[in-house]
């Protein structure tokens, strides 16, 4: 049979028989819409995630205290000594380094404002001017932290927009002042509305000088030092820099744990693509299913349509032109599947970027990968129907007795 | 043209076995209008199915055009079946889907013949048939005698040597029977070698020979 007869064959078998055709397209598109939803799913988290991290800001090395191997034991642990504190001066004998822009101390921890009798519990960072350059944030009103040495302490804050909001509702924030615990302090500035940071909302955040908030909690440990490094090439050499610096001041034990914002980057990275994959690799199943049910339906449009295949073979059609004809009626109802389970898939996916702040996309590879699988479950699963087709006794089949 | 030697064709059904065939030996010239008559079970579909290629004795030689057709595997059996036998049912078996002019092209479709070429052909033996005005009509739109008229255009299509018809007549009045057979005469004597399957004797009178069968077995061999 010629190609364009064979495919203009199986199509007109497949539009008269509406019902079982829609119900084995149905299944195909249900299956590759899910393949195309769930894996845009797993890629809108990788990019929300990723771009989350980027947004931290250019360059970024952060410096942990404590030495973290992969084993998960501080081997300072072991040998009985305990990680050394990171200090202010470690941080500023970061800055002495040539590949080192900028660096950031900081301090983390929980406090309660109070404004009158208006009170609210939130997370206080102790830092430093600099922190504004290294992590990209603006004012929106009023000063940044004050440059100051980084050991002065300063009654002086900057908040974020949400406190401001809260704590004084009626009036501009900055000039007021406010108590943390048993200290006041002045509002300076309002952090500007690009600040953002993983884990927490820095609209909620106040920020205070860093030797201040090692006199509120009474540690001088602290919590990260953010660095920036001066190029983007020179990153693996930055943090090179600033391990041995550091080892050198902690009587040569390497303590600290060195972390360049890129390498973090990569990690997530992987881990969200293997979450894609995964999310993959389960719609694949319900493609695996859809393909099952169109080999049981494909039997019974078989063994309904006997006398048509008996009839064939009278006229003269080999075993193999049966077989080929309900394999194409197979691969066709796999494609136009596919095909509107992409539109389905993508249509949803688009409706969720625009009601979501979500950038759920399906990824290339993943909608190939869809209609791929879908034509290969479609020649899979109608093999067995299409042998059987071919293998019919002509002489019964017409004699409707099959 | 046609040598069945001791063909035998047994069944086995349930635990016995069922002699639809047994030791026939017939010669048919090319060009001849045989008339295969016998109860049910006599074995005369099943003489025309083993003629047409679409059954295999279980003993027994089927030579055609000097071709021994019993060593044929089922995709040469389908080759041949489809360039030199044409077929026609008592249930008429056209595609219900298909229009009458597509009905008859598909044998050439299924043999990879151009278009072209199988509508011209189509084209002429509808209305050779008379049915000229209805290509286009489906068969739910046509008569018993309307399909079975393009039945025989699609059996003709391939120019076969031989047509084979099980009970041509028997889902038709006797009017459209007799145009049915009219145009199965006719071809008949333009060479066709015609082998009809029926039980109605006056379906069987009007061929030039008549074979009876019964159990498996041919009763008498009669010439006109």
């Amino acid at each position: 049979m010629k190609a364009g007869d064979l495919l203009a064959f199986a199509t007109q078998s497949l539009l008269r028989a509406r019902m079982r055709s829609s119900m084995m397209l149905l299944a195909m598109a249900i299956g590759v819409a899910a393949v195309v939803m769930l894996t845009a799913l797993g890629e809108g988290a990788r990019r929300y995630v990723t771009g989350e991290f980027s947004a931290l800001g250019t360059n970024l090395v952060v410096v942990f205290p404590g030495r973290t191997e992969t084993g998960g034991i501080n081997p300072g642990v072991l040998g009985g000594d305990t990680p050394r504190d990171l200090t202010i001066a470690d941080a500023e004998s970061l800055l002495r380094l040539p590949t080192v822009a900028d660096a950031a101390p900081i301090i983390v921890g929980q406090a309660t404002l109070s404004v009158g009798r208006l009170e609210r519990d939130t997370t206080l960072m102790g830092g430093t001017r600099s922190i504004f350059a290294v992590r990209r944030w603006g004012v929106r009103q009023g000063e940044m932290l004050p440059a100051i040495r980084w050991d002065q302490t300063a009654s002086v804050c900057v908040i974020g927009a949400n406190l401001a909001r809260e704590l004084f509702p009626h009036t501009s924030a900055v000039g007021q002042w406010l108590r943390v615990g048993e200290r006041r302090f002045r509002v300076i500035g309002i952090i500007g509305s690009e600040g953002r940071s993983l884990g927490f909302d820095v609209q909620e955040l106040i920020l205070v000088p860093v030797a201040t908030a090692e006199a509120i909690y009474n540690r001088t440990s602290l919590f990260r030092i953010l660095v920036q490094a001066r190029s983007a090439d020179e990153m693996q050499r930055t943090r090179t820099d600033i391990v041995e610096t550091l080892k050198a001041r902690h009587q040569g034990v390497e303590d600290v744990t060195v972390v360049t914002q890129d390498a973090l980057l990569s990690t997530f990275n992987a881990i969200f693509t293997v979450l894609t994959l995964a999310l993959g690799a389960i719609a694949t199943i319900s493609l695996l299913v859809a393909g099952v049910l169109v080999m049981n339906v494909m039997l019974v449009a078989v063994s309904q349509r006997t006398a048509e295949i008996g009839l064939m073979k009278a006229l003269g059609a080999r075993p193999g032109q049966i077989t080929r004809l309900f394999l194409m009626e197979a691969v066709l109802l796999a494609l136009f599947g596919s095909l509107i389970g992409v539109t389905v898939g993508e249509l949803v996916t688009w409706a969720a970027r625009k009601t979501l702040p979500f950038d759920a996309v399906a990824p290339t590879w993943a909608v190939v990968f869809g209609i791929v699988v879908a034509i290969a479950c479609g020649l899979i699963f109608g093999i067995l129907p299409a042998r059987r087709a071919a293998r019919l006794d002509p002489v019964l089949a017409l004699a409707g007795k099959v | 043209m046609i040598e069945l030697r001791h063909i035998s064709r047994f069944f086995q059904v349930g635990g016995e076995t069922v002699h639809a065939l047994d030791d026939v030996n017939i010669t048919i010239e090319s060009g001849e209008y045989i008339a295969v008559m016998g109860p049910s079970g006599s074995g005369k579909s099943t003489m025309l199915n083993i003629l047409g290629l679409l059954d295999r004795p279980t003993a027994g030689t089927y030579l055609l055009d000097g071709t021994n057709t019993t060593d044929l595997d089922a995709n040469a059996q389908a080759r041949v079946r489809g360039e030199k036998v044409g077929f026609i049912f008592q249930t008429f078996h056209l595609v219900p889907r298909l229009t009458a002019l597509e009905n008859v092209e598909l044998p050439m479709v299924l043999a990879s013949r151009p278009g072209a070429e199988r509508r011209a052909r189509a084209r002429e033996l509808l209305t050779g048939v008379g049915l000229a005005d209805r290509m286009d009509h489906r068969p739910d739109q046509l008569s018993g005698g309307q399909r079975q008229r393009v039945a025989i255009a699609r059996a003709m299509i391939m120019q076969p040597a031989l047509l084979l018809a099980d009970e041509p007549t028997g889902n038709l009045d006797s009017a459209s029977g007799k145009e049915v057979l009219d145009v199965l005469e006719k071809l008949n004597v333009a060479g066709l070698t015609l082998v009809v399957v029926t039980h109605d004797p006056l379906v069987g009178a009007r061929a030039r020979r008549r074979i009876n069968m019964r159990d498996g077995k041919v009763l008498e061999d009669v010439r006109r």
